[in-house]
């Protein structure tokens, strides 16, 4: 078996732990579907008038709006459940064992990430599979529904990316536990919820630059109108940033941890 | 050749060293036990020793592999099972071991054979389904200790593999760690059990404050520290007269209380009969008599200054020492 495989199979097999352990521990798996769901049952119940205000872009309900806003929030959660995990291991000592067999250190990264995007694609299936049974259409159809189920685990990657660097460089499961709140801040502070248009400044302005917007733009577009190639490239592009940014964070958080010990 | 070599390590974390320039060498087929109190540096050696902490000074090499260049290649020979058990509660016991067989590179359908079969070799074949957050302290190690051996390591790393379980859990342990090293296995053993030390160790080396303090057999170790001694309990006003007898048959030591005699002899238990047949003579009762042989106890109070297992019992830590 060549190194790739060999390292391949490290990675799926470490991801597939990382996803038994959230099944597996209720308050991983509670903030990445109980929560969303929670939230996006009580949003759509109760202001579901948003639709009508003006400048409230054409869409066919408020929960087919709401989708991609409660994807965006699962997979967030998702990213920080996943770095709260690694933090655990960090502090059980399990990644110990990992760091003493014969694999490339960062596959363990990758493993936890490779969970973390697992987890993201079954959210994504979750809320579209809510979505449809409550009656909402896609209008792009399986092609919208398809880049919507790329974009949200592509995006859980990339978040878990950050929440493992955290997690590497603290050790401390309390720590990336605390960054809870501020999740949803950012969260907050995008469109994912509302649309930018209706915002009040600084929020505005503020969502207009996060991220997150592009991010969930890219997800709800395809969902709620149709395909837009500088909207899916805009989210791509924030993706791959935040993807940057966390293997970079976690490639020096990985080789801190492993100077100090 | 050699399965360790140790020359000069060590590791500094900020202005602390806590492992201070050591030399240590285990030969193949060794069980090298390491001994020390908490906060001697052991832990520090053996997380070095297994790659998972860079040294700061020194080299070392494992199954001929320097450990900070060769770092993957020393991954590859060795087993590690590190103090309390780094097990994932979430688990079951034969999913961490499929998993450690996968993480050592061995192809699907060979670890799960491997996991069956070390799962049955350490009597957890019938818990192997559960989840190991409901084991038992025994069945953890034990668990801890199959997962190190998926990849049949040519030198295993065990740290305090028996620490907080029960006589017959650590007894357990002994014996497959006997068993292994008779297939050949190399085995660096840090313990806080002198009686550990002394049932399975080829070799020992007490660590105090970042440095070896001693090395040896443990034989060669408690007859440094001196020979055995006959205690003897005798009838008040006879142990003037006794000791006058006894000088010339062995050294007198210093008496723990005024009924007693302690004369240290060369031969051990063959002494015995001269001694009583000495007294007898002279007409003098003894009460009750007692070989009493050194012990790495003795040994280790003697280097460190402490006695390590009630030392281990208070959990008392040390302060490193400044660089």
């Amino acid at each position: 078996m060549s190194a790739l495989a060999t390292n391949a199979r490290v990675v799926r097999a470490l991801g597939m732990r990382s996803v038994r352990q959230t099944f597996r521990r209720p308050q991983l798996i509670a903030p990445i579907i109980i929560f969303p769901t929670l939230l996006l049952a009580i949003q759509t119940g109760g202001a579901s008038g948003a639709v009508e205000l003006p400048g409230f872009p054409p869409v066919q309900s408020f929960l087919q709006f709401m989708l991609a806003g409660a994807m965006m929030q699962s997979l967030m959660l998702a990213g920080n459940s996943g770095g709260i995990a690694l933090a655990v291991d960090i502090e059980m000592g399990f990644t110990d064992r990992l760091f003493s067999a014969p694999i490339p250190r960062f596959a363990i990264v990758l493993g936890r990430l490779a969970g973390t995007a697992a987890l993201g694609l079954f959210a994504s299936l979750w809320f579209l599979a809510i979505g449809l049974i409550f009656g909402a259409e896609i209008e792009s159809g399986v092609a919208g529904a398809l880049m919507a189920i790329f974009l949200v685990t592509a995006a859980a990657l990339a978040v878990g990316g950050v929440g493992a660097a955290i997690a590497l460089r603290t050790g401390s499961a309390s720590v990336v536990q605390g960054l809870f709140p501020l999740v949803l801040v950012v969260l907050f502070l995008s469109s994912a919820f509302f649309p930018q248009e209706l915002m009040i400044e600084p929020a505005k302005t503020i969502a207009q630059y996060n991220p997150l917007s592009f991010i969930v733009e890219g997800i709800r577009g395809p969902m709620i109108s149709g395909f837009d190639a500088s909207e899916t490239l805009d989210a791509l592009l924030a993706i791959l940033g935040i993807v940057v940014l966390g293997l970079f964070l976690s490639d020096r958080a990985l080789r801190h941890r492993l100077r100090v010990g | 050749m050699p399965a360790i070599v140790v020359e000069g390590l060590e590791r500094a974390f900020d202005k602390v060293l806590a492992v201070q320039g050591i030399d240590i060498s285990v030969e193949e087929g060794e069980i090298f036990g390491f001994l020390g109190p908490n906060g001697a540096g052991k832990t520090t050696t053996v997380r070095m020793l297994t790659t998972l902490l860079l040294p700061t000074g020194g080299r070392a090499s494992v199954a001929g592999h320097d450990v900070v260049k060769e770092a993957r290649a020393v991954r590859s020979s060795i087993g590690v099972a590190l103090q309390e058990a780094a097990l994932d509660p979430l688990m079951t016991g034969r999913e961490l071991i499929r998993l450690q067989a996968t993480l050592q590179g061995i192809p699907t359908a060979e670890g799960r054979r491997r996991a069956d079969s070390l799962l049955e070799r350490v009597d957890l074949s019938a818990a192997a389904d559960r989840r190991v957050g409901g084991y038992s302290g025994g069945m953890k190690r034990r668990l801890d200790l199959a997962a190190a051996l998926v990849h049949e390591p040519r030198v295993l790393f065990l740290d305090e593999p028996t620490t907080g379980l029960d006589p017959v859990s650590r007894k357990t342990i002994w014996e497959e760690v006997r068993e292994l090293n008779e297939g050949g296995t190399t085995v660096f053993l840090t313990t806080q059990y002198l009686e550990e030390a002394d049932q399975l160790a080829d070799n020992v080396g007490i660590i105090d404050s970042g440095k070896i303090v001693a090395e040896g057999t443990p034989e060669s170790l408690k007859a440094e520290f001196g020979n055995p001694h006959i205690q003897l309990q005798l009838a008040q006003g006879s142990v003037a007269e006794a000791e006058s007898i006894l000088a010339p048959i062995g050294k007198l030591l210093p008496p723990k209380d005024g009924s007693k005699v302690l004369v240290e002899v060369e031969n051990g238990a063959a002494d015995i009969p001269r001694v009583v047949r000495a007294l007898d003579e002279a007409g003098i009762a003894v009460e009750a008599l007692e070989l009493v042989k050194p012990t790495l106890d003795d040994v280790f109070v003697e280097k460190t200054g402490y006695h390590l297992e009630e030392e281990s019992e208070e959990n008392a830590e040390k302060a490193p020492v400044e660089a």
